[in-house]
This record gives C-alpha cells, sequence and structure tokens, in this order.
C-alpha cells in the first residue's frame, strides 16, 4: 500500500458539554485514493472531519501529515497544510460571481490595494482548465445549479493548493447525472495525485467509487477495509451494530386491546415526495411494536405526525379510540402518550435547568403538584431525589443544571421523567442513542417494566439488535412506506431484516396490513 | 454547580470593580486636584442624610425597570420598551393625578394602576405580534418607544398642558395625588416600599408558581417547552403584561413621587438603564435591587462630582459604557458559546 499521507492517532474528543464524540479514533489516508468516512448520524464522522480541519480542537490524539506532526489551529491552518474541504451546505457568497468567490480571502491586489478581477478570472479560468473543471468564471453563483455550485466549491479547494480534499456528503444533493460527473471528476482528481475522503450515506456509491472504507460507529472506529472486502450488508451491520448482545427475558403474556392506532398517515416533504405514504399499523397495550429502518425513511415524520406537530399530515392517529392527530402537545399528554425524544440536547431537556425543573416539566401544572398559587417544591423535591436514586442517575443532586450530565445520565432524567406518569403510550425515538450500555440497560428495563404494565410502546431505532430484541413486533419502513411487518422480530435475523430496510425486498400488502391489528 | 455561581459572581463584582478602576484613573487624567475628586464621587453620596435620599430616590425608578427587563432578559426577549412605557405611564398617572376631588388614599393608587394598565396594554401589543407573527421585539418596542414619545407630548401640549406655567409642563398633580414621603429630611416616598414589595413578589412569581416556571423553561430552550406541552407564545403575551404593568406603575410612581408637575419632554432614560441594572443583575429579581442602588449610587457620584469638582458628569456616561460593554459582552460571549455547544451537541446527539 502507498505511504499514509495523513494519519490521525488516538483521536478524542469531549465537547464541554459532556458528550464524546469520538473515542480513541484511529483514520489514516493513503496517497492518491479515494476513501469512504461512513456511519450513522453521530457516529462521529462531522466532528473528526471537524478535528482534521482545525474547526474543533481534540481533547487528545494527534494529526500526522506526511509523517510529520501537525496542529490546525484554525481552517486556515489546515487549508495552509493542503487540505481542502467540500462542505454539505455551500460556503459560497450568491451574489458574487464565480471568480469573485474563487479568490475571496485571497484577492490579487493591483497597486497593493485594488482587487484586480481581470487576474481572479484568469486564476479561475486557468485551474478550471487544469482540473478539467469548467465553470464560467463570470457567472453569479445565485445563478448556478447545485451541482456548478459544488464544481466551484472543489475548485475554491484546489486552487488554495488543496493535496487532500474531504467532500461531506456530496451526492445528497445531486441529481444521479451530476453525481455521475462528479465521479469522473474526483477520479480525474485522483490520477493527478490528488487524496479525497468521501463522507456518505449511500453506500452504493461508495461501493462504486471508493478505494478504502474506514467504518464509525457511535463515536469509534469500527474498522477500516479494502472496498472490495465488505458487502453493503457487511457495512450496514458494523454501521448500526452493537457490541454488547441484548439479552433480556420477556413474558408472554396476551396483549390487550389496540392502544395506539395509526391510519393511513400520508405526508409530503418539501419537494412533493411523499415522505410518508399510508402508513396504516397498531400498537395493543403490553406490546411494544418496533419500527426499523435506514434513517430518512419517514420515522422522523412519523413521529411527528402522532405528536401533533406536523402540519398537513392525512390520515388520523387514535389513542384508546380519541383522535389525537389535531390536538396540541399538552392534551396529547393528557392522553396518557409520553414521549422520549430522538434529540435530548433540543427537546428533551433545558440544560441550564436543574433536574428537578426538568422532571417536572410535563405535569408541574397539576393540581397534586401545587399548593394554592405556589408549586409543591418539597415534593418536587423528594421526587427527583427518589428518580435519581431509581434510574441511578450520577448527580450531585435535584438543583443541579442537567446540562452539566453525562449523555447517559441526561437521557436516564428524559426516560425517568417521560415513564413515571403512568403513560398509556409511551414513543420511543431513539431511546439509547450515544449512552453507555450501562444506561441503555436501564433504560430498557423500564420500557420492559411499562410493557408489563400495560403500556403500548412504539419503538423507533436505528440500533437493530435493540429493535430485534425489544420489539413484540415490527414493522420495517422504507422511503415513507411500511414494507413488511413481523410478529416474532427475534427469530429474525439481521441480514433478512437488512434486505427489507434497503427496500430490496417488501410483503405483500395483506401480510403488511396485520400490522393494524384489525 | 456552586463554582460556577461563585464564578459569575465574580464576574460581575470585577466588571464593577474596573468600571470603578476606571473612574479613578480618569480621575487622575483630568482633574487637579486628584484626592478630593475622588472623594467627593466616592464618599459623597453617603456623607449626608439628604445625599443618601438622592441615591435612594434615584434607585426606585431603577428597580423598577430593573425588574421590568429582567422578566423579558429571562425569556430571551430584547425588548426595550420599558422606556416608552415609563414615560408614557407617568404621563397617564399624570392625568389621573391632575384631578381634584379624590381620598389621599384611592387617588394615587388609582393613578399608579391606570399608569400600570396602559403599560401592560402597550406592552400586550409588542408582545403579541412577537408570539403570532415572530415579530422581533427589539424593533417593534424601539419603534413604539417613539410613537409613544410622540403621542405622549401630543396629550401633553393639548390636553394636560398649563398655560400659566413657565415650561413645558401639566397642571399641578393634587397634593391627594402626592406619594407621602417616608424618611424626613429627603424626598425619599412610598414608591420605594411598593418596589420592594414587587421586588418579592417577582421573586416568588419567578421561582415558585408554576407560571413563572413557564416562563423559565420557555427561556431555557423553547423547543423543549413547547415539546412539554408549554404554550410558549401564551407564556410570551404574559410575560410581557407583566413587564409592561411593572414598567407602567414604575412610571407613574416617579412621576407622582418626585413630581409637583409631568414635565418630561423626551425620554427619562430609565427604562434603558433597566437594562443595565438586569444586566448586572443577572436578571435575577433580588439582585435587581442591589445593582439598582449601584447604579444610583455611582449617579449621584458624578453628580456631585460635577457640582463641586472639576470633573464633569459626562465620564459617568463612560463608566456606564463600560459596564455595559463588558457585561454584555460576557452575556454575549455566553450565549454564543451555549449555541455553539448546542448545536454540536445536535448533530452529533
Amino acid at each position: 500500500m502507498a505511504e499514509a499521507v495523513l494519519e490521525m492517532r488516538n483521536i478524542t474528543k469531549v465537547y464541554p458539554n459532556g458528550v464524546v464524540a469520538n473515542r480513541d479514533v484511529n483514520f489514516s489516508l493513503a496517497e492518491g485514493e479515494i476513501h469512504a468516512l461512513a456511519g450513522e448520524n453521530g457516529a462521529g464522522k462531522s466532528t473528526l472531519m471537524k478535528i482534521l480541519f482545525g474547526m474543533e480542537d481534540p481533547s487528545e490524539g494527534e494529526i500526522r501529515l506526511r509523517g510529520a506532526k501537525v496542529r490546525f489551529r484554525n481552517p486556515q491552518d489546515a487549508i495552509a497544510a493542503g487540505i481542502g474541504m467540500v462542505h454539505q451546505h455551500f460556503m459560497l457568497v450568491p451574489s458574487f460571481t464565480v471568480a469573485e468567490n474563487m479568490i475571496l480571502g485571497m484577492e490579487p491586489k493591483r497597486n497593493g490595494v485594488m482587487l484586480n478581477l481581470r487576474e481572479a478570472v484568469r486564476i479561475t479560468e486557468e485551474v478550471a482548465r487544469k482540473y478539467n473543471l469548467h465553470v464560467d468564471p463570470l457567472a453569479k453563483v445565485e445563478n448556478l445549479t447545485v451541482g456548478m455550485k459544488q464544481k466551484v466549491e472543489i475548485l475554491k479547494a484546489l486552487v488554495r493548493g488543496a493535496q487532500i480534499l474531504v467532500l461531506d456528503e456530496p451526492t445528497a444533493v445531486l441529481t444521479p447525472q451530476e453525481t455521475a460527473e462528479l465521479f469522473e471528476e474526483l477520479k480525474m482528481l485522483k490520477k493527478n495525485g490528488h487524496t479525497i475522503v468521501f463522507i456518505s450515506h449511500k453506500l452504493k456509491e461508495v461501493k462504486a467509487i471508493c478505494d478504502r472504507i474506514t467504518i464509525m460507529r457511535a463515536g469509534r472506529t469500527e474498522g477500516v477495509f479494502p472496498i472490495d472486502a465488505v458487502s453493503e450488508q457487511d457495512i450496514t451491520r458494523l454501521m448500526v451494530g452493537r457490541d454488547v448482545v441484548l439479552k433480556y427475558e420477556k413474558d408472554g403474556r396476551p396483549y390487550g386491546k389496540p392502544m395506539l392506532r395509526v391510519n393511513g398517515l400520508t405526508m409530503a416533504g418539501a419537494h412533493g415526495k411523499l415522505v410518508l405514504n399510508n402508513v396504516s399499523f397498531s400498537v395493543r397495550e403490553g406490546e411494544i411494536l418496533g419500527v426499523a429502518g435506514v434513517e430518512g425513511n419517514g420515522q422522523t415524520q412519523l413521529v411527528e405526525a402522532i405528536m401533533g406537530r406536523a402540519a398537513g399530515a392525512a390520515g388520523t392517529v387514535e389513542v384508546d379510540g380519541t383522535e389525537i392527530g389535531r390536538l396540541d402537545i399538552e392534551r396529547v399528554r393528557a392522553q396518557g402518550v409520553a414521549y422520549i425524544p430522538e434529540d435530548r440536547m433540543r427537546q428533551g431537556a433545558a440544560g441550564s435547568a436543574s433536574i428537578l425543573d426538568n422532571l417536572i416539566s410535563t405535569r408541574y401544572k397539576r393540581k397534586e403538584w401545587n399548593i394554592g398559587p405556589l408549586l409543591n417544591r418539597k415534593k418536587m423535591w423528594k421526587l427527583s431525589e427518589s428518580l435519581i436514586e431509581a434510574f441511578q442517575i450520577k448527580a450531585s443532586g435535584p438543583a443541579q443544571p442537567i446540562g452539566m450530565l453525562s449523555g447517559g445520565n441526561m437521557q436516564k432524567v428524559v426516560v425517568a421523567r417521560e415513564s413515571d406518569a403512568n403513560p398509556r403510550v409511551l414513543i420511543a425515538e431513539q431511546p439509547t442513542r450515544g449512552v453507555d450500555v450501562g444506561a441503555a440497560q436501564i433504560i430498557h428495563h423500564k420500557m420492559l417494566e411499562l410493557r408489563r404494565q400495560g403500556c403500548a410502546i412504539l419503538l423507533l431505532s436505528a440500533d437493530l439488535n435493540e429493535v430485534l430484541e425489544l420489539s413484540d413486533s415490527l414493522i420495517v419502513m422504507y422511503e415513507g412506506e411500511i414494507v413488511a411487518y413481523f410478529d416474532n422480530p427475534s427469530e429474525l435475523s439481521e441480514q433478512e431484516l437488512g434486505l427489507y430496510m434497503l427496500g430490496t425486498k417488501r410483503q405483500d400488502a395483506e401480510r403488511i396490513g396485520r400490522a393494524r391489528h384489525a | 454547580m456552586l463554582k460556577l455561581k461563585y464564578f459569575e459572581l465574580f464576574r460581575t463584582l470585577a466588571v464593577v470593580l474596573i468600571a470603578l478602576l476606571l473612574t479613578m484613573l480618569f480621575i487622575l487624567l483630568i482633574s487637579d486636584n486628584k484626592l478630593e475628586t475622588m472623594r467627593i464621587f466616592l464618599a459623597e453620596p453617603v456623607s449626608s442624610r439628604s445625599h443618601v435620599g438622592n441615591v435612594i430616590e434615584l434607585a426606585i425608578p431603577l428597580i423598577f425597570t430593573g425588574l421590568a427587563m429582567a422578566l423579558m432578559f429571562r425569556m430571551n426577549l430584547f425588548n426595550l420598551g420599558a422606556e416608552g412605557i415609563f414615560f408614557f405611564s407617568g404621563l397617564v398617572a399624570a392625568a389621573v393625578g391632575i384631578q381634584t376631588g379624590l381620598s389621599p388614599f384611592v387617588h394615587p393608587l388609582l393613578a399608579i394602576l391606570a399608569g400600570g394598565a396602559v403599560g401592560s396594554m402597550i406592552a400586550f401589543v409588542v408582545g403579541f405580534l412577537k408570539a403570532k407573527w415572530d415579530a422581533n421585539e427589539l424593533v417593534t418596542s424601539l419603534m413604539f418607544n417613539s410613537i409613544l414619545l410622540g403621542v405622549g407630548l401630543y396629550i401633553l401640549n393639548y390636553f394636560l398642558r398649563d398655560a400659566s406655567a413657565y415650561t413645558t409642563s401639566s397642571y399641578k398633580i393634587a397634593a391627594t395625588a402626592q406619594l407621602a414621603r417616608i424618611i424626613p429630611g429627603t424626598r425619599v416616598h412610598t414608591g420605594l416600599i411598593v418596589a420592594l414589595l414587587l421586588v418579592v413578589l417577582v421573586y416568588l412569581f419567578v421561582y415558585k408558581t408554576r407560571w413563572g416556571y413557564e416562563l423559565r423553561m420557555t427561556g431555557a430552550n423553547r423547543a423543549f417547552a413547547e415539546y412539554s406541552g408549554i404554550k410558549t407564545g401564551r407564556t410570551i403575551v404574559y410575560v410581557h403584561l407583566i413587564s409592561g404593568f411593572i414598567a407602567g406603575i414604575g412610571g407613574s410612581i416617579e412621576v407622582l413621587g418626585m413630581h409637583p408637575r409631568f414635565d418630561w419632554t423626551a425620554l427619562p432614560g430609565h427604562g434603558f438603564d433597566g437594562a443595565l441594572v438586569a444586566m448586572l443583575a443577572k436578571n435575577g429579581p433580588a439582585a435587581v435591587v442591589l445593582s439598582a442602588f449601584f447604579l444610583a449610587y455611582i449617579r449621584v457620584g458624578a453628580d456631585m462630582m460635577s457640582r463641586y469638582s472639576d470633573v464633569p458628569a459626562e465620564m459617568l456616561a463612560v463608566i456606564q459604557s463600560v459596564i455595559l460593554l463588558l457585561v454584555s459582552a460576557d452575556q454575549f460571549l455566553k450565549f454564543w458559546k451555549n449555541r455553539m455547544l448546542l448545536k454540536e451537541a445536535q448533530k452529533n446527539g
């Protein structure tokens, strides 16, 4: 193998709020290769690349460029060292021309002060010719197509002398034709000796163009492989699998009546494409219904529609026969619906507020928590102390701001709040994402306890092991549709499930219809 | 956690200290009689009963506007409308105050409540626009300040103006409406009691009631509040109602307590000072009192200095700006930092 042009060794990154984004990550690039970096959202890819590009300081670890240790304090340092980055969201000035964007920050001068635009155009044309990337230097960026903008971004990096080019999900915004063109360009760059990091979810593309792949999961590297040595299924498994195999004892008691019923949910996304297409199912009392699927196949929208946050969704959502789809969140919760949100920092908690304040946010209004006009702080304090103990939350006490806790402990606070109010329905969205195994187990046990008490649980998770182990029945979503329903998912293999998740296989309408339990 | 709390306190004390040191530096540079000038600035405000009275008199309106601003800032609302409301509600109170035939207790009460009610109504408009259409409260509240000044001057000139007075001012406020002095030898009036009482009420409201809880959670993380079932739009509206009411009775009390006639022909500036008070107090209701007294103290000190020494009172503006800059700079950085952390955390969930 060619010599390693860049090495990131034992990189660990802990953000000041305690989130560990990278844990002992090793990443190395060989000269002149196209190297894929794959992993789920939140696996730590972006953080790793931000460290490489000088946007974040690593907490630990070192970067070696051609064997020499380097430290990038800011993107300028990284650019000077020959690293270029094409962000997913383009960093261009729309009202400037291509040439003006190209030379931004390194403007050629006339008489030392005046901007030399003619020189800018010449530079642009020269580099465009050199790399065979054709752009019109005088066109305004706002009038360009997305594919063209991306070319400008690539050229911008090249004109600054980038030898290593990082492309963050470059094909996410491209049409298939543009993608094909991009691939030609990348191969061309590779031939010229450039090294390319290709971040993508689209495994087919990764297989088509990359030489090697580094897979990340939960902040760690899962391995580096020559692209021919792994199949798409292998990659998927490595991306979403879990090191500790979960095993839980579940009793086989019969389910109660359907508690949460979703009927014909249909919703259009921003581009007119259906993000939910006639989704129907029900969750019975004492049942955990798992939802599997590659992220971005309608799971988020499904939850939004259930919680009444999605405007313009057609279809109905009922809890115990009461339509809740049009109710506001307070009323939905009054129906006994609890919700563990996917993003605990954004929705699940108020970071600067105390653990106590975070624990009472869904019930502070009720009579039993108030004495006249005042909140019953003493009772709330007691509740907090007992929940902190029951969930083994590592904290100094109920008054500690929740933002100071680790991710796992923060998630335990969220789960404690949502599960303590005897919910009839629990929507659990990625309930254990980014938390340690111990916290995950406490959370899983709590969910199983709720199940025993007759709560209907809808579990959405990208963690296949979790879904398969906890769910009593399972639906698979692909492109906004339910493509499969299983009433005994523990007998299902991950490989089999993967075929449905990738959309290569789907059940007939009759079998899917059984998800309605009607 | 304790550390963090102390850190905030230290940071604030450091800001105050820097401001005072800077004042000393200015005096060293400007004054011919440096030590005497310093003594005047630092000691004169507490040298006599009447001077202490001056400090307290000035602190009273600052407590009101400081409280009104602190409530807004707590919600992450940058509403500076207390300035215009303070002025306009003072005018409303004066309009009630110049009437005759009311008893000494009912009259000021009526005038103050009228001022407060008008303050609430004005703030409601801004709050409603924010909650309903997400209209930027900074812009609308600043525009309201101009509108209120213009409308207020019109009312003063055409309805309340005493033609026999030498300056632009209203008829005399009836003796029954004027607030009683409570400390002999000073002009300190019953408004002080109202102000301190209000501090206690706001403290209880913010930390001990469910509405205060809604306010704090909406301010801390609006998405979280929404998700929990809190109607954040409604919270924004009632915070405006309360804040407007506090600014309104503040203006009313200032007029009835300190002015024989309503004679403001420009915005008095107490509303903007309230922003400084609230920032210095980190939006804590109790700390607002300390911070209002501190500001009043250096104000009176600067005033004395301009009277008895060769350093002009305008120097105070420089000092105040420095305080504001330092205090809001660290606020700004904190906000920025939190936002970055949050963004990061969202991406990496």
